[in-house]
């Protein structure tokens, strides 16, 4: 069965092992949970430039003038454009939470000799981030 | 009877076979075994040309390290019994070349840990008669943990990138060189940015963060890369803000 070579009595050969590589299928990230969540993660991340996109949409609508911009806003009022922004928006939040989860791999954050737990650090960036938030909100409906 | 529990091994044996192929045996289900006293137990009563790396077997040496139903993990610190009723599917760690059976190549792994350039760098030797660099607790501590791995790689198979992009230096050797970075008789640091924010160095983690996940030893590789990602970006805008500080 074996097309080894005979190797008599005395005799040193050298092995010269015959390396198999593997070949990763593109489907590697349905393999473990975690890989599927990695991939929702980097993919809502298309969300952040499509918001991106569309503050410069904004943008150029306000320098084309009064029409243009009530254009857009019309728009923004169908109910087509109402969906598309709550699926946005969560996809949005979604993505913003995972790297507040990811937060304490990144950085250690000491007061005095002591370590942070991790779950101060997610809990305080949440915090601010709803503080934040809670201020951008009330500014825009004071003005 | 005694409970038993299957076990499907993938075989690579080059001179019978080219490609590598699954292997079922049937071994006893015993409680307190470990996936690797149950491969033991087949080389010993079944079939002793099963090859796979083990020594230790105490979680120490890091060379019994194989994918567990897809999952790499050490063989001797995963018990068998979680796995039951089976079978459980054992193969060699991915994303690395398979020599026999269970066995992988470590060379590409070795080359990348001496990316880390992984001993004490200092600016001057400091004469003999000055005496031992010394170093106080808390300083030990700011490395420590970096300094607790095993080389087992479990991490390089729990990261796509790894396989995606085989030039990547790797969790490991990045972790490596934190443990370095972070020693205060340290100073290579400088030597060692050049080499792991090029081409294949920190900026290739995706934050995957399953390396962490699976490293038996808690050193958190995914952390370490994070850490050097950060201090990098404060560097780059410190040289853009503050041109004159250059490099000590
Ligand atoms: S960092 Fe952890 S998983 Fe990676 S080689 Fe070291 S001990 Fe193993
Ligand atoms: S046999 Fe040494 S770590 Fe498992």
């Amino acid at each position: 069965m074996s097309n080894a070579p005979k190797i008599s009595a005395g005799e040193r050969v050298r092995y010269k092992p015959q390396i198999y590589m593997p070949q990763m299928s593109i489907f590697w990230w349905v393999k473990d949970r975690a890989y599927v969540f990695f991939i929702i993660r980097e993919l809502t991340s298309l969300v952040v430039a499509a918001y991106v996109i569309l503050m410069m949409i904004q943008i150029n609508a306000l320098s084309q003038g009064p029409e243009a911009w009530q254009a857009l806003t019309d728009w923004f009022a169908t109910p087509f454009s109402i969906g598309l922004h709550i699926v946005f928006l969560i996809l949005l939040i979604f993505h913003t939470l995972t790297w507040f989860w990811v937060a304490p791999t990144a950085m250690v954050v000491r007061i005095g000799s002591k370590k942070v737990p991790g779950s101060i650090l997610i809990a305080g960036n949440i915090a601010m981030w709803l503080i934040i938030s809670l201020a951008i909100g009330w500014l825009i409906v004071s003005i | 009877m005694e409970q038993t529990i299957t076990l499907q091994v993938q075989r690579y044996i080059p001179e019978q076979y080219p490609e590598p192929y699954f292997q079922s045996y049937e071994v006893p289900l015993r409680k307190k075994w470990v996936i690797l006293d149950a491969l033991n137990y087949i080389k010993d009563e079944i079939d002793g040309t099963l090859t796979y790396r083990w020594s230790c077997r105490m979680g120490v040496c890091g060379s019994c390290g194989m994918m567990v139903n897809d999952r790499p993990a050490l063989t001797c610190a995963t018990f068998l019994e979680e796995y039951a009723p089976g079978p459980v599917r054992i193969t060699p760690l991915d994303y690395f070349g398979i020599i026999r059976d269970l066995v992988v190549n470590t060379d590409d792994f070795m080359g990348k840990l001496k990316r880390a350039q992984p001993w004490l760098i200092t600016d001057e030797a400091k004469p003999l008669s000055e005496g031992a660099y010394k170093q106080t607790p808390q300083e030990k501590a700011e490395y420590e943990q970096y300094s607790m791995c095993i080389n087992c790689m479990l991490c390089y198979s729990a990261c796509p990138v790894v396989g995606l992009e085989p030039d990547f230096v790797g969790p490991a050797a990045i972790a490596l060189a934190q443990r370095y970075n972070y020693d205060s008789r340290d100073e290579g640091e400088d030597q060692r940015n050049e080499e792991l924010t090029g081409e294949g160095g920190i900026y290739s983690c995706t934050l995957v963060g399953e390396c962490s996940e699976v490293c038996p030893k808690a050193v958190d590789p995914a952390g370490a890369i994070q850490r050097y990602k950060a201090t990098g970006a404060v560097e780059w805008w410190q040289s853009v803000l503050m041109p004159w500080k250059g490099k000590s």
